[in-house]
């Protein structure tokens, strides 16, 4: 059944173009815990990216398009669509998009649009590219997803929500350095996490949040995506999945069969948080700064609400010639610089100014 | 609210987008139309790598209105490669690590907000190159 379910273009398609973007800054999650559990406790990770004063979910955006664009060696003009997916979108109206479609020069002849799925509007984006490139309305179609993530402070998510994300342009096979053989979704009404009109923080369900939402969607769309492609874990260098923490994508991936060594690359997690839109897909352009030609790529994200977007990769011998033409995935994580709790309220805005 | 002052230098702003001039080669930032060298008419946009080196730089303790959340900041005079002199803030940097002559790189960030519900005012600053940042 999940054969025809596959969601596999007319024409091949690849990803042409990568970048990543995570800010500077790093909360330790002992500074959380020092705070509101007098540091008594386990933390789900070591720390999290945090953005600055003057960073949003467009300028991050715009940096790891712009990293994309360097990889992929093409004329802005010639990408028929700039789609953005996160939930941290600046304005509550007026699109992400078409700012970063500015800046990047790919105005005016392009579509853009702003996605939303919590932490997979990244990955629906990215399919959309896959639609518009393989349907042939398109020769370059760039997805983005990224996050400045809100954690209610004192709250478990507050250890994790994180800051960054990637960029990937989807074109022809042929510019491809990796292949996309197929992609499959897989969503249910899943009320784990949400966030209502004009609230500042979302609100989860606790432990719902584990069993019949994240492991449930990312094993339902990995499994039948392998099914349909025929392909078993064994065939797959690498895995990446989405990482709301470091425990998450690590249980997951040893259900489904995966070795840690499958998914170390990528996991990314313990040293920035969860990036929410742009976890998954900031694994994968760490997995694509290490990966050789022929290697098979699985990758998985998962958004609450909620649902999963699996998709099969393949690296081609391109990747090796455009790896270097832009800042490294590892390159933005090494460049850290540690805050405590204090300018983490200021730089994210919690302090009462009146 | 200024929206359309803002819209008119968007591109400008987002992406140092400047002029070059046809007749002597030089490249001008901000666009003025006419080149500084040889008066003769410059309207051909050129955008800018964003590379550069810091000229001279301070620091803002008392800023002006839009900017007073973000203090202490920092204002650099950036000698672009290309040759013209950018007046810019410097971002992702730490007061004691800048220096005459520092390699930096162009980034687009948020200039200000117009108030709680106003456009968010977009354009560039300058950051220490991020390669040469983690070595």
């Amino acid at each position: 059944m999940s054969k025809d379910k596959l969601m596999k273009p007319q024409k091949p398609v690849g990803i042409v173009g990568y970048g990543a973007y995570v800010p500077r800054y790093r909360l330790p999650a002992s500074e959380v815990a020092r705070m509101w559990t007098g540091g008594s406790g386990g933390v789900p990770i070591q720390e999290k990216a945090v953005n600055g004063l003057d960073e949003d979910v467009v300028t991050m955006s715009i940096e790891a398009a712009r990293n994309a664009l360097k990889r992929a060696r093409i004329n802005p003009q010639d990408s028929r669509a700039v789609w953005v997916g996160s939930e941290s979108h600046p304005y509550a109206v007026k699109p992400s998009s078409t700012i970063v479609a500015e800046a990047i020069g790919a105005v005016p002849h392009t579509q853009a649009a702003d996605w939303e799925f919590a932490c997979k509007a990244g990955t629906e984006a990215m399919q959309a590219a896959i639609a518009f490139v393989g349907s042939g309305m398109a020769q370059y179609a760039l997805s983005i997803g990224m996050d400045t993530a809100q954690g209610r402070p004192g709250d478990a998510l507050e250890y994790t929500a994180a800051a960054g994300g990637a960029a990937l342009l989807i074109g022809p096979a042929a510019e491809a350095v990796a292949l996309i053989h197929g992609s499959y979704s897989f969503v249910t009404d899943t009320p784990d996490f949400w966030r209502r009109a004009h609230a500042n923080y979302p609100s989860h369900g606790d432990r719902f949040t584990g069993e019949p939402a994240y492991f449930k969607h990312i094993m339902g769309a990995a499994q039948a995506l392998m099914e349909a492609v025929g392909r078993t874990p064994a065939d797959y260098q690498w895995a990446v999945f989405h990482q709301p923490n470091a425990k998450f994508p690590q249980r997951v991936a040893k259900m489904l069969g995966f070795a840690p060594e499958q998914i170390a690359p990528g996991l990314l997690s313990p040293r920035i948080g969860n990036t929410y839109s742009g976890s998954t897909m900031i694994g994968l352009t760490a997995i694509l700064d290490v990966a050789e030609p022929g290697d098979r790529i699985l990758m998985v994200s998962y958004g609450s609400g909620a649902g999963s977007d699996a998709f099969d990769l393949e690296v081609t011998e391109r990747l090796l010639a455009v790896r270097h033409l832009a800042p490294s995935t590892e390159t933005y994580i090494s460049r850290r610089t540690v805050i405590d709790y204090a300018t983490y309220t200021r730089f994210r805005d919690k302090l009462k100014m009146s | 609210m200024e929206v359309s002052r803002h819209w008119r230098l968007q591109t400008q702003r987002y992406s140092l987008v400047g002029e070059t001039c046809d007749t002597c080669g030089v490249k001008l930032f901000p666009p003025r139309d006419v080149c500084l060298e040889c008066e003769a008419p410059a309207k051909e946009l050129y955008t800018f790598t964003g590379v550069g080196e810091i000229f001279s730089y301070t620091t803002i303790y008392e800023a002006p209105a839009g900017f007073e959340h973000t203090t202490p900041y920092m204002i650099a005079l950036i000698k672009l490669e290309e040759g013209p002199l950018v007046t810019a803030q410097l971002t992702d940097v730490d007061q004691e690590e800048v220096y005459v002559g520092m390699p930096v790189e162009m980034v687009t960030r948020k200039l200000r907000t117009e108030g709680e519900e106003g456009v968010i005012i977009y354009g560039y600053k300058f950051r220490p190159a991020v390669e040469t940042a983690v070595q």
